[in-house]
């Protein structure tokens, strides 16, 4: 018998396969073409407090085996959200986790106090539609000198120790590879209470037009994800994974059953998959499939005995 | 998964696939295409030309790596078939005037035969394609090369126009049917925007559209919306 599953605390995930924030929406549009519930878990789309309209102008270019994103987290704001995706969320039988980011400290801890108010008010109705927050510090800028909350580690102790005394969910903090050590960062958010360290996001990058001599985004940089990162973020992962007792969330260009084996043997306890769903719209469920005939080809009952190998 | 039947090319860089397989799809829909691995990254978003009883046909034009590999497709070949997506144009009546510009003619073969009684528009800036095609669905084809169909089309003697084609031409209809109607004139414009999507159902926000009721998706509101709610930034 093959065991697939895996704890983040007292969450508890049927596998290690999670869509990661940005590339599955709220989950329903995959969820017209498989059942979502099959999956270890999901990350909806990046939220804050007020609804954000992204970024004009381009916002997406192919790279070698990559992909820059400038979507400038388009988003129904957190409200919005509770009311009109919660209900959904509650029909999940897989974790639900909520990816909060933030312009500003108030934005982040306000969004913080909403979720958790509404996960009270749902507890008291018997209900539950979030099972972690997922704290972004990976991209938005403070007002005060718009140092990046993800790149200098003061900034990112922080956000993080408000947003901790804002809510009892169990809370997973995703870190940017941009960041200046990511290894003390992720440290840092265990000691300010993280219950989990989710990486990486994308890595900033840029692609010019030579004809119109200028970047092809209105945003100058954008966010590179896909194949092309996946040894950036494994090796984060390790280092990471070395440095902190509770657990990993890798992400970082994932596209088979054997790149979900690296990452656990790297360290992690579950991974995100992202652009492979744009690669191929049914990834969640196919991966789930191929991952347990890996196992069962490699003679692996758990992933208990391969995690952190390397 | 679909296999590949045909694939014509009808004049420079532009080819006519034609598939078996699929959902079928109404007009102004798109699929989701893919006839390689991992490289390019992403599915190309290809409007459906035609959908015949055991097939559909999609017109492309080879601007990039994606359609230079669809222009390597021989017959027997797989390749990736996901849709029908979007929102296409509405099932209307009335006097209907369909405008193409250039690769943007694609969608509109398939509301030729599909609408009653359609005048067709079809601008071209060299060597036209699929005329003939069109010929058989209308009594009216007006073809223009080297100019602007748009000067071509009274928006006034219709109740519906469609139109697709490059960024300035819908800018232009736009432009147009806000005169139109300053004029007294009712006819409902209607635009397929062309964009960059990522997975073209709603869930990567990249194709987004900016509206007067805010941001939309092409893949999933769109491809095709009225002239009057689209913001034009550029």
């Amino acid at each position: 018998m093959i065991n697939l599953s895996a704890n983040i605390g007292q969450v508890h995930f049927k596998n290690p396969i999670v869509m990661a924030s940005g590339t599955f929406g709220f989950g329903r549009e995959y969820g017209k073409l498989y059942d979502v519930s099959k999956l270890g878990g999901i990350s909806g789309k990046g939220l804050t407090l007020n609804p954000k309209a992204g970024n004009p102008g381009t916002r997406v270019y192919e790279t070698a085996s990559g992909m820059l994103n400038s979507v400038g987290l388009e988003n129904p704001g957190v409200a919005a959200f509770l009311e009109k995706e919660c209900p959904y969320w509650e029909t999940l039988d897989t974790v639900r986790m909520v990816n909060l980011g933030g312009n500003t400290m108030d934005d982040y801890v306000r969004g913080a106090e909403l979720i958790q108010q509404d996960a009270d008010a749902r507890m008291l109705a018997g209900n539950k539609a979030v099972d972690m927050i997922e704290l972004n510090i990976s991209c938005p800028n403070v007002k005060e000198g718009g140092i990046a909350f993800g790149v200098k580690t003061c900034a990112a102790q922080e956000v993080v120790r408000a947003v901790r005394g804002a809510t009892k969910l169990p809370l997973a903090v995703k870190l940017s590879p941009n960041a200046e050590d990511i290894a003390d960062m992720a440290f840092m958010c265990q000691e300010e209470g993280a219950d989990a360290i989710s990486l990486i996001n994308t890595i900033s990058g840029m692609k010019i037009d030579v004809r119109r001599r200028s970047s092809v985004f209105n945003n100058l940089y954008a966010g590179l994800s896909g194949p092309a990162i996946k040894p950036v973020a494994l090796r984060m992962v390790h280092q990471v994974a070395k440095r902190v007792t509770i657990p990993v969330i890798g992400m970082g260009g994932i596209t088979s059953a054997t790149d979900i084996i690296e990452f656990i043997m790297a360290g992690a306890t579950v991974v995100q998959v992202g652009t492979y769903n744009f690669m191929n719209l049914r990834a969640g469920n196919e991966l789930v499939e191929e991952l347990e005939q890996f196992m069962i080809q490699e003679n692996i009952r758990s992933l208990d005995e391969i995690r952190g190998i390397v | 998964m679909g296999t590949v039947i045909s694939n014509e090319r009808l004049t420079d860089g532009v080819y006519r696939l034609s598939v078996e397989g699929g959902n079928g799809g109404n007009i102004g829909q798109f699929y989701m295409l893919r006839a390689w691995g991992a490289y390019p990254l992403l599915s190309r978003p290809i409007s459906i030309n035609l959908v015949n009883d055991n097939s559909i046909d999609f017109l492309y034009h080879v601007v990039g790596e994606g359609t230079e590999l669809l222009s390597e497709l021989k017959p027997g070949d797989a390749i990736g078939l996901e849709g029908p997506f979007g929102n296409g144009f509405p099932a209307v009546e009335g006097r209907i005037a369909l405008v193409g510009g250039g690769i943007g003619i694609a969608p509109l073969l398939y509301c030729a035969r599909e609408l009653p009684s359609c005048d067709v528009y079809l601008g071209f800036s060299r060597e036209p394609f699929q005329i003939e095609d069109f010929r058989s669905h209308t009594d009216k084809l007006t073809v223009d090369v080297g100019g602007l169909i748009l000067d071509s089309v009274d928006f006034s003697e219709y109740d519906h126009v469609f139109v697709c084609g490059p960024h300035p031409m819908l800018k232009a209809a736009q432009l147009k049917s806000i005169a139109a109607e300053s004029a007294g004139s009712r006819t409902n414009v209607y635009l397929s925007m062309e964009n960059r999507m990522a997975c073209g159902i709603g869930a990567c926000l990249v194709c987004s559209v900016s509206c007067r009721d805010g941001q939309r998706k092409a893949c999933t509101d769109g491809p095709v919306f009225l002239a009057e709610e689209v913001v034009f930034h550029d």
